[in-house]
């Protein structure tokens, strides 16, 4: 190329081009124009795809949930009802438990059997089977002679050349002999397991409850001696069909069906169950259970309403200082038409499954309050629903007796508008709260995943650092472009500008290092000068003005802000000097405390306050230079004008110059707004990064940028959280890009309005 | 605007004031409005003075980070608890007020309104748990700076302060008294020497064996990925097993020189008294560097201010970053923004020649550049969130699954790395080299274009001889301010590669020399980092201001080297136009 663009010129000018030469140069002429062209359209083409990216990773969460059916086929195993009905982890195999105790694992692609084993009951009868622990592999069996067969179903994975095999089986960790537990068919039988105890619970014919404990105790030398708790008998007010007890061995739920009462107990080691409350659902209950995580029951009720109930604290004490607990009747949920006649819960989410007598089954998420699927499985009635762990495939059993099973394509249920925005009910909490907290250590755990405490946090940011950086540039800006002296203004423009430069991350780590403790041991002084520094300024402008004409002709007209300068520095030292002795007088010395105590606000070290001045320091720079240019490129006759007609600098500077030059300053402010709320490094140094919901000035926050920052390189690629993070991003993409289009645009026509002028 | 009216309303007085220029009235200053005047004008000043203060408190932070400051020996008389003798730097003190003290539970007299609080480093993290305490200033008494303190740097748990007492050799006092000092000195440089071979062989010789035993199971893998066995190729597995053969041979020699060069580092120690009586005794492996600061002249405290600020930028950070150097976060942030600038300069370049030269100027290119200095104003964690997620699992993921499937599952280019920080940035800053670039090709005279056409150049012959060498002090100006920006933003790149410790340079002696996907240090983050993440912030404060005001200085300098081009630039082209 370089060879021959040398030749170019020197033959262009003998006017005795070689064709192929010619040809050869408008070849490469096209080429590099073409390849400019190229080049050019994908930079500003990969530019695009960052909003297109964006999009792509946050729509699925706003795609509706799809159930497909897989199969369909006749229950396998022998006649008689489904008792239980299982699936494990990779949506492989399906376990039926029939009431003869027949356990049969089969392929739930097509319903073939896998494995039958027959459970160790001899001639008994089972009446129910119920999960233990909450892994639901370990199940506990109520005989008809009163006793309880404990088994697990466990599922051995090998890979023998590099293929899958899943391998079923039953086990007997507690020995194939039935535990005695009653002397007569246990009705709504409740096992549960937590460490060393293991609590049985059911419902005899007279309608009272039989408790009894074993604990398990495992001594030096590893020897386990098996200890059984004295059976406690509770006979409720109510007629009990069906008993729950949470996996932590805490609260019993009585369900009395028919009267449509549910009755919370609070189990004690060595003293009787104690009512704490009972409630009314409303209508006869069909249906109750544990949502996973084993804090909330869903009730159906007749009324085709879902209830989901929780034990929560009041608000206030005992006279002993002591909680009072109560039944709360969190949320709920209309279901599809139709008496419910089945629920399933997923066992890692917060989501259920309703089935109904004319065949319908809805999904659910409890936390999103929200309706995921609803699809038309059978003609008659749904029996029994059941998900594999994690949530894939649907079960279900209807009346006619035939399996349907679905492969569920539901990634985001917890997506809603009221999660995301309103107030939720969490479990374990009191009341409703905006929070967010996206992740723990247990799968059990339900995220809160609110945004409103990180929007109005980053809200807040912005807000505080524009009050404190709107007045100092733009008026600094005013100063600059319409009094200051030229040679002056070359140095201080510049020098402003230069601090636009300046890393956030130093910003932030001046704010949370030096500023944050400065600004806590002399919160008064940041006060007084807050208040004292533009009170002075005119005063001593007043002082200036009185001074004998000799020392005002020291300063030439332009350079006033240098003879401020000493000034301020002087009021501010004055105002921290003050601070002590103010703080001693008035606050009684300390001024936090003083505030907590009088006036009931709280202070954290690190709070708006100090994010307010740093972020402002980091905007300031930007709005002065565009607020600057627009005040400086208005056009000089029109000030000359004003000036001549009598008017004094500051009212040719108000009547005139600001009214032609708001649109830029507007549009300053605008690029100053978009910078503090997308800044990251100085939210995430200078404040507690806690995702607050309130507006106070010396309490931290999180905003969205920041906890992007600190959530993103742990979450789960393609998980709800991770979307939603890049739904926080979007946000931030769309807001910023918005709000500069539109300083842009403003800016375009004012630039067009000087040119007219 | 609003205010308009009103003045006209009080035109006729205010006026006649004015005419005269006689603001001594109280009525006519306020009338006037120059008390705003004054308010602007004190807006400016205060922008000014907080930019200038900024900048003086990073540097005077910072700078006396490496000077070894005066060791007190003093007793600090708490009227609540028995005299206690304490051997210290004093580091800082503030003004507190009575009441916060007693709300802390000390025993202050409350006649007395104020009292200076001291911060004072105390050291001996392992025998006294805390390097740092703060005392009272009126309470530390007998303050006294005795010659014979030492000051000794060690490789873990900071500082030690106290007066040396003995040198031993394997368990024996071979100095003691007067002349101690003089006598473990010699055994210190050998000592440091010994560590520098150790670090020489555990960092680079093994470290080199390590990353071909690695590449050799990659190896292994890849034959098994593709279906050749040792009996289908024996060759190929013949010739692995003999380069481990040799690879293992290499690292039991130099494990075997290891061990004798341990047993000769740890020959000698060190045994200290500290102010409170206690001798402790100090091998010195863990001893770095000894010094009495108290007996140096400022002479010599500036050469060893230099010693410490070469240390600085030239060694590894030891103890969790809080101590030592800074040199692979330098490192990490100059070849990143050196990567940057290689891919961000001819797009950028490109799309700016595109947009100005080639386009159609329209409806169409006033968009294109709206929306190129929009995305300026993009928070740059957006950036970051896109590098993550496109860059480092789509693209990287697939090259993975193209091109390195014998590593995976775990991942090569898949996975955070300083080439998808690079191309971050690179993307982050396009619109800096845009918009620099295009401002340049605007300020060329039409007319050169005109007179190059003129004499028969084709186009793309104007503008790589006429239009581009013309605009490139443009182009360096964007270039330059880009290259200021990525080196000071943080925030993208915790999500695209930054570590708080890199094991390895993305640089070094193993083929392919530049690993792309590597992890790496940065100034910025090391930063965020060492000052809030770090278990003893108050000992790494000084480092990190230290850091800090490098930072700054390099991004300033730069900021400055782009504002001259730009003006020189300027200059020219204002020649031109006449």
């Amino acid at each position: 190329m370089s060879q021959a663009a040398e030749a170019a010129p020197a033959s262009a000018g003998a006017y005795a081009e070689p064709a192929t030469h010619l040809r050869w140069r408008h070849l490469k002429d096209g080429l590099a124009r073409r390849l400019v062209g190229i080049g050019g359209i994908a930079v500003l083409g990969s530019l695009l795809l960052i909003f297109v990216y964006l999009l792509i990773e946050v729509l699925p969460l706003f795609a509706s949930a799809r159930a497909d059916l897989r199969a369909e086929f006749r229950v396998p195993g022998e006649a008689g009802a489904t008792l239980h009905l299982a699936l494990e982890e990779q949506s492989e195999i399906g376990l039926r438990v029939s009431e003869r105790g027949e356990a049969t694992f089969f392929n739930l692609t097509d319903g073939t059997v896998r494995e039958q084993q027959r459970l160790p009951v001899g001639d008994r009868r089972v009446i129910s089977i119920t999960p233990v622990a909450s892994d639901r592999e370990e199940l506990a069996a109520a005989l008809s002679d009163g006793s309880v067969l404990l088994f697990k179903h466990t599922y051995t994975v090998t890979y023998p050349g590099d293929k899958r095999v899943i391998d079923p089986g039953i086990e007997f960790p507690q020995g194939e002999a039935a535990l005695p537990f009653m002397t007569e068919p246990p009705q709504s039988l409740v096992v549960r397991k937590d460490g060393d105890r293991t609590l049985f619970a059911a419902v005899d014919a007279q309608h009272r409850i039989h408790l009894r404990t074993i604990e398990v105790t495992t001594n030096l030398l590893g020897e386990t001696t098996t200890s059984p708790g004295a059976e406690q008998i509770l006979d409720p007010q109510l007629n009990p069909d069906r008993i729950l007890v949470n996996p932590l061995l805490e609260w019993l739920y009585v369900i009395d069906a028919g009267q449509g009462r549910l009755a919370l107990y609070r189990l004690r080691d060595d003293q009787p169950p104690e009512l704490v409350s009972s409630e009314s659902v409303g209508a006869a209950v069909t249906q109750a259970r544990f949502l996973s995580g084993g804090i909330s029951v869903l009730t159906a009720d007749a009324g085709g309403r879902i209830t989901q109930w929780f034990p929560a604290r009041r608000a206030e004490t005992t006279p002993d200082g002591d909680a009072i607990w109560y039944l709360a009747r969190v949320r709920e949920i209309r279901a599809p038409a139709g008496e419910v006649t089945a629920l399933g819960a997923e066992q890692r989410r917060r989501g259920f499954a309703v089935g109904t007598s004319t065949g319908r089954i809805g999904l659910y998420h409890a936390t999103a309050e929200r309706q995921v699927l609803d699809v038309a499985a059978f003609d008659g009635a749904v029996e029994r629903l059941a998900f594999d762990p994690r949530a894939n495939t649907l079960l279900a059993l209807g009346a006619n007796g035939t399996l349907k099973s679905f492969t569920l394509h539901n990634e985001y249920p917890e997506v809603s508008w009221s999660a995301l925005w309103s107030k939720v009910w969490y479990e374990s909490y009191d009341e409703p709260r905006y929070l967010w907290q996206s992740s723990a250590a247990t799968s059990d755990f339900e995220p809160k995943f609110s945004l409103s405490p990180l929007t109005l946090g980053t809200i807040k940011g912005a807000f505080y650092a524009m009050i404190f950086a709107v007045p100092l540039a733009v008026l600094g800006a005013i100063f600059t472009a319409n009094f200051m002296a030229p040679a002056m203004r070359q140095v201080v423009k510049p020098t402003v500008e230069d601090m636009q430069a300046l890393p956030t991350v130093v910003l932030g780590f001046l704010a949370g290092l030096w500023l944050a403790p400065f600004v806590e041991s002399n919160l008064p002084g940041v006060f007084l000068t807050l208040i004292l520094l533009p009170v002075s300024i005119p005063v001593l402008g007043y002082v200036w003005v009185r001074m004998p004409a000799r020392i005002r002709h020291f300063v030439p007209s332009g350079w006033e802000a240098v003879l401020l300068a000493p000034i301020v520095l002087g009021v501010v030292w004055f105002c921290f000097a003050l601070a002590k002795p103010v703080e001693l007088l008035v606050f009684g010395g300390n001024m936090q405390a003083w505030m907590d105590q009088t006036l009931g606000i709280g202070y954290d070290q690190r709070n708006c306050l100090v994010v307010g001045i740093a972020m402002g320091v980091a905007v300031i720079p930007g709005i002065f230079s565009i607020a600057e240019d627009a005040i400086f490129s208005v056009p000089k006759h029109l000030t000359l004008g004003s000036l001549a007609l009598g008017a004094t600098p500051w009212q040719t500077l108000v009547g005139v110059v600001l009214p032609t030059a708001s649109p830029g300053i507007f549009s300053a402010i605008m690029i100053g707004l978009g910078r503090a709320v997308g800044e990251t490094m100085i939210v995430l140094m200078a404040t507690g990064n806690t995702a607050v919901m309130d507006f106070s000035m010396f309490s931290g926050m999180r905003t969205l940028s920041a906890n992007v920052a600190v959530e993103m390189p742990e979450s789960e690629v393609g998980s709800t959280h991770f979307r939603l993070l890049f739904l926080a991003g979007l946000v931030l993409f769309v807001f910023t890009f918005a709000i500069n289009t539109l300083a842009e645009v403003v800016r375009q026509r004012l630039r067009e309005k000087y040119g007219n002028l | 605007m609003e205010p308009a009216p009103q003045t006209s309303g009080n035109a006729g007085p205010a006026n006649r004031n004015l005419a005269a220029q006689d603001l001594r009235d109280v009525r006519a200053y306020v009338q006037s409005g120059t008390p705003y005047v004054w308010l602007t004008a004190a807006a400016i000043a205060t922008s000014v003075i907080v930019v200038v203060a900024l900048l003086l408190l990073i540097a005077a932070r910072g700078m006396p980070y490496f000077w070894p400051a005066d060791v007190v020996v003093a007793e600090y008389r708490d009227p609540a608890h028995e005299p206690v003798r304490v051997m210290a730097e004093l580091v800082d003190s503030e003004a507190v007020l009575t009441a916060r003290l007693k709300s802390a539970g000390l025993a202050v007299d409350d006649k007395q309104a104020l009292y200076d609080r001291l911060l004072i480093k105390v050291g001996n993290r392992d025998q006294y748990g805390a390097d740092f305490r703060h005392l009272l200033s009126d309470w530390l008494v007998d303050r006294t700076t005795p010659d014979d303190v030492l000051v000794l740097e060690r490789t873990e748990w900071g500082n030690f302060y106290g007066v040396p007492v003995a040198v031993k050799q394997d368990g024996a006092v071979v100095a003691s008294g007067e002349g101690t000092y003089a006598a473990w000195q010699p055994l210190q440089e050998r000592a440091n020497g010994l560590r520098d071979e150790i670090g020489d062989i555990e960092k680079g010789r093994i470290g080199a064996i390590n990353y071909q035993l690695e590449q050799l199971r990659l190896d292994e893998r890849r034959l098994a990925l593709d279906k050749r066995t040792p009996a289908s190729d024996p060759a190929a597995h013949a010739e692995l097993a003999q380069r481990k053969m040799a690879l293992d041979a290499a690292y039991a020699v130099l494990q075997e020189e290891l061990g004798k060069l341990y047993d000769g580092i740890r020959r000698d120690a060190l045994v200290v008294k500290m102010v409170t009586g206690e001798e402790v005794e100090i091998p010195l492996e863990k001893i770095i560097r000894g010094y009495r600061p108290n007996g140096m002249n400022v002479l010599q405290k500036t050469g060893f201010y230099f010693v410490k600020l070469w240390e600085f930028t030239t060694d590894e950070p030891r103890e969790a970053n809080t101590e030592g150097g800074i040199f692979p976060a330098i490192f990490g942030t100059v070849l990143m923004v050196l990567i940057m600038s290689v891919i961000v300069t001819p797009f950028g370049v490109v799309a700016a020649v595109y947009l100005r030269e080639y386009a159609r100027q329209g409806t169409m290119t006033r968009i294109i550049r709206i929306a190129v200095n929009n995305l300026a104003g993009v928070p740059s964690i957006v950036f970051g969130m896109f590098g993550l997620g496109f860059f480092v699992y789509a693209v990287g993921g697939s090259i993975d699954r193209l091109f390195y499937p014998e590593a995976l599952p775990a991942p090569t280019f898949g996975t955070p790395g300083i080439l998808w920080a690079s191309l971050t940035l690179a993307l982050l800053t396009l619109p800096v080299v845009i918009v620099a670039t295009e401002e340049g090709l605007a300020r060329i005279p039409r007319s050169l274009r005109e007179a190059s056409l003129a004499l028969g150049a084709t186009k793309a012959e104007t503008l790589w001889r006429i239009v581009l060498p013309m605009a490139s002090p443009a182009m360096m100006t964007g270039l330059i301010l880009a290259v200021a920006r990525a080196a000071g933003e943080v925030a993208p790149l915790m999500l695209v590669g930054v570590v708080k410790l890199a094991p390895t340079l993305p640089l070094d002696a193993n083929i392919p020399f530049l690993h792309l996907e590597r992890k790496f240090m940065h100034l910025g983050f090391h930063i965020y980092d060492v000052g809030f993440q770090s278990p003893n912030v108050e000992a790494a404060r000084p480092l990190v201001y230290a850091t800090t005001l490098l930072l700054v200085g390099v991004i300033v300098l730069l900021n400055l080297a782009a504002i001259r081009i730009r003006n020189r630039l300027r200059e020219r082209y204002k020649a031109l136009e006449h």
